[in-house]
């Protein structure tokens, strides 16, 4: 929405303040000014001159000499190349010192650019006349503007040597842009905007004075309306013009219009404009002899139904369009688009204005359906008041009676089943002052009601709002009219006291977190990938047909395939974010996200799907698969995860290398998995390096987690340690043998640790060599060294049927 | 008798004086006070003398010894001491070499910030409280007083699953599950991936984070609302942040608000970073809307609300002068490293 400050000071005569003071309290008062434009912004030292000769440059052949009255005393010489100068023309003329906003070339430039006297090609030039370009507008909007030469003021305008230019050509406007939220329909219009800035600023608000004109002939004889659903349509006016003169309109309103951004085109078009801005109400004006049967039926459409609009396209209507139609056929989709065959042309006779209101939220899908929004649709689907139809008819019959384009037929047909009356508010002001802490006293909420027109009826002991504030509805809006005039500014800072909360995380939380941190410090950066994803992920990641994984919600309305789907597996990504580490040529790099997949019950989606946290981990450059196994533990650990998980070799996950992968487990709980990425899939994403990626469930982990520690005491007795070293077949896994040590290790087993594996020229093929320390020790005694020998000739006689032998 | 110990003795001091190492020292020590030494065969030699001169000349030898044996020990120190200075000499590094770093990753720029938030807000009593991504439109829309064909539903571009199941636009669905759920009063803030059709770009993203805040309770004001907020711009952005509050309209508050905060780059005076005017906006909020009370069983009359939902990416790209929010979405090892 814009506004022309002009426009609003015409309904705010005492409105008296700069661009930027009414962009601040207009915005404080909650009408958000985004930003506005000063038309004269760079014009300086601008005047009315007019040309009383014209010489030839003695030196020059494409510069004439003017001489020019600038209403002062002695007139001056301006030198000029503009090819349209004639002696006794009107025209703006920039001084010395003076500025302009636009070059030579129409190009703005910022802070505008300086003119200064000087001499050209040798004779003296103390100022500039100027094109309308040079003024910052254009053509489109001074169609009397020559397309190149200086503008030159027609003899109509009313301007005389000395005039400030500026304001002769309504360049003296600020147009003010605003973003008006979508409850306040009644300030989609300047009459809108006007009430609110008189309120905000405590100025008296001057309603235009609008009168229903006219001849002594009837509307009613020339025209029917019947509307055949009122839902979609609760009112629909008819007023008729005849002997309608299509010509320009008059340069006032075609300085309003500007003033909003909007380009003049004739006095019909341009009334419809007007009256649409003034109180945001669409018109819509039909040639009335196109209109069969001299009726108007509103109605649906039918499915199937075609229908070309004035702009030359054809639709195909379904049942939920609503239609203005004449006794015949269809003439304009309502509240959208008039149609092709009822549109006013140069040699129309007799206007029918259709004032009408619809149902926004028809006119908002219609409109979406058909893919035209228009400035009318776009204010009809914010839901407009029936009764501002009247106010708007009426001005602009009003209008084309004083602008002298037809002759006003009286009366109208006022279709309009269900008068709509604003609604009433039980008015409690201590319970306004409760709710925003505050203590403004019952007169002072009256004065804020009265300026923006909400009445206290005080027998009933409520607020009456007009019909154009429907979003007035309860004492929660009637304190928000209190708190904005106030100024919320003004409302006091208080900390809420009440009964005190303990806050902070839950003990889920506090696992993700402590997992998070755990992976920070074995070196992973945190990443954040999409939700959604490409079902071709599926195929990067070489999951089979019949997977489960690929049973995903499905987007409906997606921005395109690459995010249709919501991921059922995180892999992706962080292999995504690698590969575009890789290709950065990041070396050494290691991620992990901790986010959801999404993992729906059944499909199509009848019910929310589990939503499961995963945190995975994805790494290249350093480490192997065993890195990345003691960031693992380590980050179960720090999770909580008190029991020694699991890892299980694999060849079930398609997407890893079927030699290098586990499934993690603890307990009975499924954990997650690791691996080493699988080659193919590491070329599906362009990667040509080794990468390591785990996916740990958090919600699996987050129920094993357990914080409660209990001290267990320091050893008071002696270890006893003994080293083991094995040679073994390779197929003999480290599990299986720690597993055996731990079985056959007795009650005073300590622990086992790794200290050295070995493959290699030294031991026989096939083979690998492991060294163990084993630790004994007894709470209560010193162990005595044959009980350990005991324990370990039962170890090693045992790992000998595992295939472990002790080597020699 | 007593020539020949003075003799021995200035021999003695003058070898001693001279060993340059432990070594030599030792040499001197075995010399003079070793069983073979030269002490040891002047003590031996004491039985030619006289009865009256024997202790006396006893006397002599026992004060050389102790004499000898105090250089000893003096120049066994200085020489030890010695030794390790060389030692240590020797032993010294160039300390402006590396240190040996463990691998440590960075934090998402994304996650800084909420821990922020929610420091600042757990410190003030809230708990966090999280929902579902995928959300019913109930939840989503309806409950937050924005009925169906509601135009702010086409506002908020929504992602939909079916016409019932709506990848959620906002975190503000949580306040409604924790409203109908958790006793009063209630204090939350609910941090979380909302998702809305807009295309990527420098400043939109389809998916990106909001954090929900709301505090029910029986006296709740928006005076209340103002002075939480203002608390949370100034432990956020700095002890001299300004804020301002202008009226705006969100259909689940009433009144509502956005609240703009001084521009900390040039701390209002305006900037290319605050487009001029001094002020960014920062969040919107107000008064829960009675009607949404009433869908959560809350007797407006009884208790009030206040709510508000802030851009987490928007608070990032603030705080740490990010001019691309894509970049939080790449995950470039080289942006991610910054934020350590």
């Amino acid at each position: 929405m814009n506004t022309s400050l002009n426009w609003i000071k015409e309904y705010v005569p005492d409105l008296n303040c700069t661009a930027q003071e009414y962009t601040d309290a207009m915005t404080l008062s909650g009408t958000k000014v985004e930003g506005y434009e000063c038309l004269a912004e760079d014009l300086e030292k601008i005047v009315v001159g007019k040309i009383l000769s014209i010489d030839k440059h003695p030196d020059a052949d494409k510069l004439v000499i003017c001489q020019v009255d600038i209403g002062q005393s002695a007139p001056i010489q301006i030198v000029t190349g503009a090819p349209n100068v004639v002696v006794n023309a009107l025209v703006p003329v920039v001084l010395d010192g003076g500025k302009v906003a636009c070059d030579h070339d129409r190009k703005r430039v910022p802070g505008g650019v300086k003119i200064k006297k000087g001499k050209l090609r040798g004779v003296e030039s103390n100022g500039m006349m100027c094109s309308i370009d040079e003024l910052g507008s254009s053509h489109d909007y001074y169609p009397e503007a020559p397309e190149d030469g200086i503008y030159l003021f027609p003899e109509n305008a009313g301007v005389k040597p000395g005039d400030d230019a500026v304001k002769a050509l309504g360049l003296d406007d600020v147009t003010h842009e605003y973003e008006i939220t979508s409850n306040r329909v009644d300030c989609y219009a300047t009459i809108g905007i006007a009430r609110e800035a008189a309120a905000t600023f405590g100025k008296e608000f001057k309603f235009p004075v609008i009168k229903e004109t006219g001849n002594n002939e009837k509307a009613s004889d020339y025209i029917k309306v019947t509307i055949k659903d009122e839902k979609l349509c609760p009112r629909y006016i008819a007023r008729v013009v005849k002997n309608v003169k299509i010509g320009p309109s008059p340069t006032w309103m075609q300085r309003r219009l500007k003033g909003v951004g909007i380009r003049p085109i004739n006095n019909i078009v341009d009334i419809t404009n007007y009256v649409m801005e003034e109180f945001g109400q669409p018109m819509h004006a039909y040639d009335l002899s196109t209109i069969e049967g001299n009726e108007i039926i509103v109605r649906t459409a039918a499915d199937g139904e075609k229908f070309t609009t004035l702009d030359g396209r054809e639709h195909e209507l379904s049942s939920d369009i609503l239609m203005i139609c004449d006794g015949k056929k269809p003439v304009g989709v309502a509240g959208i688009m008039g149609g092709e065959n009822s549109m006013i042309t140069d040699s129309v006779k007799t206007v029918l204005f259709e004032a009408a209101c619809f149902d926004g939220t028809n006119i908002r899908l219609s409109s979406k359906k058909l893919g035209m929004r228009t400035d009318a649709s776009g204010k009809f689907e914010k839901g407009l008041d029936p009764n501002t139809a009247l106010l708007a008819v009426n001005r602009a019959c009003q209008l084309m009676e004083e602008l002298n384009a037809g002759e006003v037929v009286g009366g109208m047909v006022d279709v309009y089943p269900q008068v709509r009356t604003g609604n009433e508010v039980e008015f409690n002001p201590e319970r306004i002052n409760k709710l925003l802490g505050t203590s403004i006293d019952k007169d002072t909420m009256i004065k804020y009601f009265e300026k923006i027109e909400l009445e206290y009826d005080e027998k009933k002991n409520v607020i009456k709002v007009p019909s154009w504030r429907q979003d007035v509805h309860c004492m929660a809006d009637l304190a928000e009219e209190v708190a904005r005039f106030y100024g919320y500014d003004k409302i006091p800072t208080t900390i809420p006291d009440g009964e005190s909360t303990i806050g902070g995380f839950n003990p889920r939380q506090i696992v993700y977190a402590n997992a998070k941190n755990a992976a920070r410090f074995n070196g992973f950066s945190e990443a954040m990938c999409f939700s959604f994803e490409s079902p071709k992920v599926f195929d990067k990641l070489l999951i089979p047909e019949n997977s489960e994984l690929r049973q995903a919600i499905i987007i409906s309305n997606p921005l395109g395939e690459d995010y249709s789907i919501m991921r059922t597996i995180s892999l992706n990504g962080i292999l995504s974010s690698l590969a575009l580490n890789y290709a950065h040529r990041n070396k050494e790099v290691s991620l992990f996200e901790m986010a959801n997949v999404y993992l729906p019950h059944e499909l199509p989606l009848k019910d929310l799907p589990e939503e499961r946290m995963k945190l995975t981990l994805g790494t290249y450059g350093s480490g192997d698969f065993f890195t990345l196994k003691g960031s693992v533990v380590d980050i179960l650990t720090e999770a909580g995860v008190r029991e020694e998980a699991r890892f299980t070799a694999t060849k079930e996950l398609p997407f890893l290398h079927p030699g290098r992968a586990a499934v993690i487990t603890c307990g009975k709980k499924d954990i997650g998995f690791m691996g080493e990425v699988h080659p193919i899939v590491l070329s599906n994403y362009g990667i040509k390096e080794k990468v390591y990626v785990a996916v740990i469930d958090m919600l699996n982990v987050a129920e094993l987690s357990d914080y409660d520690i209990k001290f267990k005491g320091l050893a008071k007795f002696p270890a006893i340690t003994r080293d083991l070293s094995l040679l073994t077949r390779k197929d003999v896994t480290c599990g299986q043998i720690e597993e055996c040590i731990k079985k056959n290790g007795g009650e005073y087993l300590e622990s086992i640790e790794l200290f050295d594996v070995y493959e290699g020229e030294r031991i026989m093929a096939g083979f690998k060599s492991l060294a163990y320390s084993i630790a004994f020790r007894a709470k209560d005694k010193t162990l005595e060294d044959t009980i350990v020998n005991e324990r370990m000739d039962k170890i090693i006689k045992e790992l000998k049927n595992l295939g472990a032998e002790l080597r020699q | 008798m007593k020539e020949k110990l003075k003799e021995l003795r200035e021999n003695a001091i003058k070898q001693i004086k001279e060993s340059e190492n432990l070594d030599k020292l030792n040499e001197a020590r075995v010399t003079f006070l070793g069983k073979k030494g030269e002490l040891t065969a002047m003590l031996k030699s004491m039985k030619d003398l006289s009865e009256e001169e024997r202790p006396i000349f006893g006397q002599l030898v026992n004060e050389t010894r102790e004499a000898i044996e105090k250089l000893i020990d003096e120049t066994k120190k200085n020489l030890e001491n010695k030794e390790l200075m060389y030692k240590l000499e020797k032993e010294e590094i160039d300390v402006t070499l590396p240190g040996k770093k463990i691998k440590v990753g960075a934090k998402h720029p994304c996650s800084l910030a909420l821990e922020e938030v929610e420091r600042i807000f757990g410190g003030m009593g809230y708990e966090i409280v999280e929902g579902p991504e995928i959300e019913k439109d109930y939840y989503n829309f309806e409950a937050l007083n924005i009925p169906a064909n509601h135009p702010a539903k086409d506002e908020q571009d929504t992602f939909y699953i079916n016409s019932d199941i709506v990848l959620r636009t906002q975190t503000s669905p949580v306040q409604i599950r924790t409203m109908e759920t958790r006793p009063l009063p209630l204090r939350m803030i609910s941090p979380g991936r909302v998702f809305r059709s807009d295309e990527i770009d420098a400043t939109h993203s389809p998916s990106f984070h909001q954090i929900e805040g709301l505090i029910v309770d029986k006296n709740v004001t928006l005076a209340d609302l103002k002075g939480t907020l203002e608390l949370f711009a100034k432990e956020l952005f700095g002890a001299d942040t300004k804020v301002k509050f202008r009226p705006h309209h969100f259909p689940f508050t009433e009144p509502s608000a956005e609240m703009d905060v001084s521009c900390f780059k040039c701390h209002g005076k305006g900037c290319r970073f605050c487009k001029g005017s001094g002020w960014i906006e920062i969040l919107g909020c107000g008064m829960v809307h009675p009607n949404v009370l009433r869908m959560c069983n809350i007797d407006p009359d009884e208790y009030s609300a206040f709510a508000f939902g802030v851009g987490l990416e928007r608070i990032a790209l603030l705080k740490y002068e990010i001019d691309d929010l894509r970049l939080l979405y790449e995950n470039d090892d080289r942006f991610l490293k910054q934020f350590k």
